[in-house]
C-alpha cells in the first residue's frame, strides 16, 4: 500500500513574527521556515507504518512556491521514498490545496493519507476534511492513536475531540489529519540528508493537474492584535462596580 | 536554469572526481594513487546504495555505533570565515581542474541564523573572493554616508572628531550577506549542513586532528537515550578548518591541547559583549547609509566600550552597545546598560514611534594583534574570529575573518594538491594586508589600561602621528575573568524599570531572538566544579553570571530552605559565550548544545 503525506511550508514555529507594514499580510522575507510541525507529525506517522510492514511506499507531497523543495527535502531525509512538487507561488486556499491533492490521488492510487490537522500559519483545519469530502472517503482527523488492519483494510483511529478521546473504525482508502500526541518525529541524521539529494522530486503545475486555483475570499487587512492593556488594580468594591459600568460597560 | 545546470554540472564532476580524491591521508597527491578507486568502490559497495558509489565512502565508525563520511576538507561553522574557505577552495578547485569535497557545518537551524554584527562592512576581502558582488544581489547596498562620533553625558551629546574612515563601505545585516555566502558556496558545489552541531575533535592514534563528530540528538535531560535518539556523525576530514567565530567551544579546546598561543608568545585573548537590536524606525527619521558612534554614558571612565547605530535600508536601524568584558564592577549588567542606554535623549528621539524587529548579544575578540594564537594544529587551521583577527580600532572584523578563511583554503588546496604542509597558512597570514592591519592597530586598545582619558589620547597620537610605528608594542591587563574585583570593593547598581517602549525586560528580548533550545536535553553550560557558584561566585562576586549574561541563563533562586542556589536556564542560551568567558573561576564550560537550536537571527 502507498501513503501519501501532504507537508506544508511555514514560518518556522520559534519566529517571533510580525506584520507586513502593508498590512497585507505576515512578514516573510528572510524570516525562517520550516515544515508545519503537524506535517512533520504525519510524515513520521507513514514512516512508521512502513516500517511495520504494513506499507511500501510514503510519498510526501507539497503545494507551493520554488522554496517548498527544501521542505520536501527534509521529508525526503527523515525517510519519504519520493517527493511530489506542485508548484504554485501565491494565494493558496484549503480547497484549492484539497482539489490538487485529489487530482495526484487519482493519478498515485494511494491507500492512505495523512495531514497534519492544521497549517500554524492559518490554522484553517480545512485541508484534510475538503479533502475527505471530494474524494468521498472516510476521515479521522484529530489523531492520536492509529492502528491498521492490513486483511480487513481498515484503519482504527483515536480522535481527541472537546469530551476526551472518540475510537473510529475506517474503511480504507481513508484520510488521517495527525494531532499533537500521535508520535514524536524522528530527526532527520546527516547521512540521510545527504542520501535524500538524490532521491526523485516530480513536479507538477496545477494546469498539469486541471485544477484551476481560485479563491472565493479575500484577505482585506491583516493587524496585530490590540496590545493588551494593564491591569487595574481598585480599591473598593464601589470603584469595581463603577469601572465595570462605565469604562468596561459590561453591566 | 544555468543555476541549475552548474549545480547538476558541479555534482556530477563532484562524484565522478570523489572517487579519485579518496586516498593516504596527509597529502599525498589524489590522482597518483590508482588503489583509491578500488577503496571507494570497496568499502562504499558494502554500506551505500548504487546510486552512492562513488560519491562518498561510508563506513562505520569506532566501534561507537556512529557512522563515518568522509571529505578533503570539514569546516566547522558557516560564518562568513568559514564559507571564504568554502568558496576559495571550489574557485581555486575549478581554476586547477581538481575537485576536492567540501563540508561545512553549521550548529545554527540555517546559514546566518547564529550571526550577529554591528556592521559596517569593509568590502575588501569580498572584492578579491566574489570581485562580481555587485551584480549577483549581494545584500551590500547601503553605502555609509555619513560618520559621526559623540562624546555622551546623561543628557547631552559633545561631537567629536570622528576616528574612523568609513568611506567606501556598507552599512549591511552579516547575517544576511553570510546567508547570501551560503548559497554562493552551494553553487560552487559546497556541501552544508545546518542544524548539526559539531561536538568533539576526532584524533588518530598520533594526536592528529582528523575531523570532528557530530552530537548524538535525542537524549534527555537524564543523559538517557529518547525515542527520537540519532547517533552523530563522524566527519572526517584531510583536514578540519575550525570557523566557529569568538571563543569556538572545539578552537578554545585546540589552541589549549597544542599550546598554540605560547607556540608564538601571544598574549591571552580579550573580549567585549556586544548587545544589539534592530529597529525599525519613523521614515522621517531614517537615514540610509548613517553611522553613529559613541563614548562616555552609561558607561564610567573605567569601563571600555560605547555605542554603535547604523541605518540600514527599509527604514531599519541597528543598534547596540558594545562593553569590554575586563569590567572591575560585578554588579554591572551589561544588557541594562543597554537598555539604560537608549533613554538618552538623542537615542530616544530617534527610536520613539518605532518597534524593536530583534535583538541578539555575541562577544567579540579585543586581543587584536597580540593575541592572535599559532593558527594551525596538526591535520587543519582556525580560521576568523576563533583564531581572533578583529581590528579593534576600526571595530570590524569580517574583512579580516574572510581574508583569512581565504587563505587557509589557498593553504590547504596547496596541501592536497601538491602535497604541502598546512604551516604555510601562518606564512600566508603574515604576509598578507590583514598582518599589517593589525600591527598597525595593535596599540590603540591595551593603551585604555590606564584609562578613558589617557586612551584617547594615546590613540589620538597613534592615529593623527604614530601610526603603529611606535618600536614597542602595549600589552593586554589582567584576562578579563581575573579583572572582576570582589562584590565588597561596589556597590550594587540599580537600574531603571523597563518601560516596554524603548526599553524592555530580558524575557521581551528574548522571544524577539527567536531563541529555542530542545528543552530535553542534557544542559549544554557545565560546570567544571557544582559548588563553586554558591562557594565562591554568590558571596565573593555576588553571582556575576546572573547579570553579565544577556539571556538570563543563569539565576540564583531559592530553593524550599529559603537558601540560593543556581539555576541554568540552559534553553534562553543566545550562545554569546560570555559566560565562558567571564567566570571569575572559569568554571562554566560553554560547550555545544543539539544541532538546530539557539537564536534564529535574520536581520542581525
Amino acid at each position: 500500500m502507498k501513503i501519501m503525506v501532504a507537508v506544508k511550508r511555514v514560518v518556522d514555529y520559534a519566529v517571533k513574527i510580525r506584520v507586513k507594514p502593508d498590512k497585507t499580510g505576515v512578514e516573510t522575507q528572510n524570516v525562517k521556515m520550516s515544515m508545519n510541525p503537524f506535517c512533520e507529525i504525519a510524515l513520521e506517522e507513514a514512516l512508521r507504518i512502513r516500517e511495520s510492514g504494513l506499507a511500501s511506499e510514503v510519498v510526501a507531497v507539497s503545494v507551493g512556491p520554488a522554496q517548498c523543495v527544501d521542505t520536501l527535502r527534509t521529508g525526503l531525509a527523515m525517510g519519504a521514498d519520493r517527493g511530489i512538487h506542485v508548484e504554485f507561488k501565491d494565494g493558496l486556499n484549503p480547497l484549492s490545496v484539497a482539489k490538487v491533492l485529489r487530482a495526484l490521488v487519482e493519478a498515485e492510487k494511494p491507500g492512505l493519507l495523512i495531514l497534519g490537522k492544521q497549517a500554524i500559519d492559518d490554522d484553517c483545519n480545512q485541508t484534510g476534511q475538503m479533502l475527505a469530502g471530494l474524494l468521498k472517503w472516510p476521515q479521522g482527523t484529530f489523531a492520536s492513536k492509529v492502528t491498521l488492519d492490513k486483511e480487513k483494510q481498515v484503519a482504527t483511529v483515536d480522535r481527541e475531540v472537546d469530551g476526551g478521546i472518540e475510537t473510529v473504525l475506517l474503511d480504507l482508502p481513508a484520510v488521517i489529519t495527525t494531532d499533537l500526541r500521535l508520535n514524536q518525529p524522528r530527526y532527520a541524521t546527516l547521512p540521510n540528508i545527504m542520501k535524500a539529494k538524490s532521491k526523485v522530486i516530480k513536479k507538477y503545475t496545477p494546469g498539469d493537474l486541471n485544477v484551476e486555483i481560485k479563491s472565493d475570499l479575500e484577505v482585506l487587512q491583516v493587524t496585530e492584535p490590540p496590545k493588551r492593556k494593564a491591569g487595574v488594580i481598585v480599591s473598593s468594591v464601589d470603584e469595581l462596580i463603577d469601572k465595570l459600568q462605565n469604562e468596561a460597560r459590561v453591566i | 536554469m544555468g543555476r541549475l545546470l552548474s549545480r547538476i554540472i558541479c555534482i556530477s564532476r563532484s562524484r565522478a572526481s570523489r572517487s579519485r580524491s579518496v586516498s593516504p591521508p596527509n597529502g599525498c597527491s589524489p590522482f597518483r594513487n590508482p588503489g583509491g578507486l578500488s577503496r571507494v568502490w570497496g568499502s562504499g559497495l558494502s554500506r551505500a546504495p548504487w546510486f552512492l558509489s562513488g560519491a562518498r565512502t561510508f563506513s562505520s565508525g569506532t566501534g561507537s555505533g556512529r557512522e563515518s563520511i568522509e571529505y578533503d576538507v570539514v569546516i566547522v561553522g558557516a560564518g562568513p570565515a568559514g564559507l571564504s574557505a568554502a568558496i576559495r577552495l571550489k574557485q581555486l578547485c575549478r581554476e586547477r581542474d581538481l575537485d576536492l569535497s567540501v563540508c561545512v557545518v553549521e550548529k545554527g537551524a540555517e546559514v546566518g541564523a547564529h550571526i550577529l554584527s554591528g556592521n559596517v562592512f569593509e568590502p575588501r576581502a569580498l572584492n578579491e573572493l566574489l570581485p562580481d558582488w555587485r551584480n549577483e544581489e549581494a545584500p551590500v547596498d547601503v553605502p555609509v554616508l555619513s560618520d559621526k562620533f559623540w562624546y555622551l553625558t546623561k543628557d547631552r551629546t559633545f561631537a567629536l572628531p570622528c576616528p574612523f574612515n568609513n568611506r567606501g563601505n556598507y552599512v549591511i545585516s552579516l547575517s544576511q550577506l553570510t546567508r547570501w555566502m551560503g548559497v554562493k558556496a552551494e553553487e560552487l558545489g559546497v556541501e552544508i549542513y545546518p542544524g548539526f552541531a559539531a561536538g568533539e575533535v576526532l584524533y588518530d592514534s598520533n594526536d592528529n586532528v582528523v575531523g570532528v563528530g557530530t552530537n548524538d540528538m535525542g537524549i534527555s535531560k537524564d543523559g538517557s537515550k529518547k525515542e527520537t535518539f540519532q547517533h552523530g556523525v563522524e566527519l572526517k576530514g584531510k583536514l578540519t578548518l575550525l570557523a566557529e567565530g569568538c571563543r569556538g567551544s572545539l578552537s578554545e579546546k585546540i589552541i589549549s591541547k597544542y599550546n598554540l598561543r605560547g607556540k608564538v608568545q601571544a598574549q591571552h585573548q580579550t573580549y567585549a559583549l556586544g548587545i544589539k537590536e534592530v529597529w525599525e524606525i519613523d521614515e522621517s527619521k531614517h537615514e540610509p547609509g548613517a553611522v553613529l558612534h559613541t563614548l562616555g554614558w552609561p558607561l564610567d571612565h573605567k569601563t571600555y566600550g560605547g555605542s554603535f547605530v547604523y541605518h540600514m535600508k527599509d527604514r531599519q536601524v541597528s543598534i547596540g552597545l558594545v562593553i569590554a568584558l575586563n569590567y572591575q564592577n560585578p554588579y554591572l549588567n551589561p544588557y541594562e546598560e543597554f537598555q539604560k542606554f537608549k533613554h538618552h535623549p538623542a537615542i530616544k528621539s530617534l527610536l520613539e514611534g518605532g518597534t524593536v524587529i530583534q535583538y541578539g548579544a555575541r562577544t567579540l575578540n579585543e586581543g587584536g594583534f597580540q593575541s592572535i594564537p599559532y593558527p594551525v594544529f596538526p591535520g587543519g587551521a582556525i580560521v576568523g574570529c576563533s583564531a581572533g583577527f578583529l581590528n579593534v580600532p576600526k571595530i570590524k572584523g569580517t574583512h579580516t575573518a574572510m581574508k583569512s578563511g581565504m587563505l587557509a583554503a589557498e593553504a590547504a588546496f596547496s596541501v592536497l594538491s601538491e602535497g604541502s604542509s598546512m604551516v604555510v597558512y601562518y606564512d600566508f597570514l603574515r604576509k598578507s594586508w590583514i598582518w599589517e592591519e593589525l600591527k598597525k592597530a595593535r596599540n590603540y586598545r591595551p593603551a585604555f589600561e590606564f584609562g578613558l582619558l589617557p586612551g584617547l589620547a594615546i590613540s589620538g597620537l597613534e592615529h593623527y602621528i604614530f601610526k603603529g610605528r611606535l618600536p614597542f608594542t602595549l600589552k593586554h591587563g589582567k584576562p578579563d575573568h581575573k579583572a572582576t574585583n570582589v562584590a565588597k570593593l561596589h556597590t550594587p547598581i540599580e537600574y531603571p524599570r523597563a518601560d516596554g517602549i524603548l526599553s524592555f525586560d530580558v524575557p521581551t528580548s528574548l522571544h524577539r531572538s527567536n531563541t529555542n533550545h530542545e528543552h530535553d536535553q542534557p544542559a549544554h553550560l557545565q560546570l567544571r566544579d557544582p559548588t563553586i557558584p554558591e562557594l565562591v561566585n554568590l558571596p565573593e562576586y555576588a553571582g556575576p553570571e546572573s547579570r553579565y549574561c544577556p539571556a538570563r541563563v543563569y539565576e540564583y533562586v531559592p530553593d524550599e530552605n529559603g537558601v540560593l542556589k543556581l539555576q541554568i536556564n540552559a534553553q534562553n542560551c543566545l550562545h554569546c559565550k560570555a559566560c565562558d568567558i567571564k567566570d571569575p573561576q572559569q568554571n562554566i564550560e560553554w560547550t555545544v548544545p543539539e544541532g538546530g537550536g539557539g537564536p534564529g537571527y535574520s536581520v542581525m
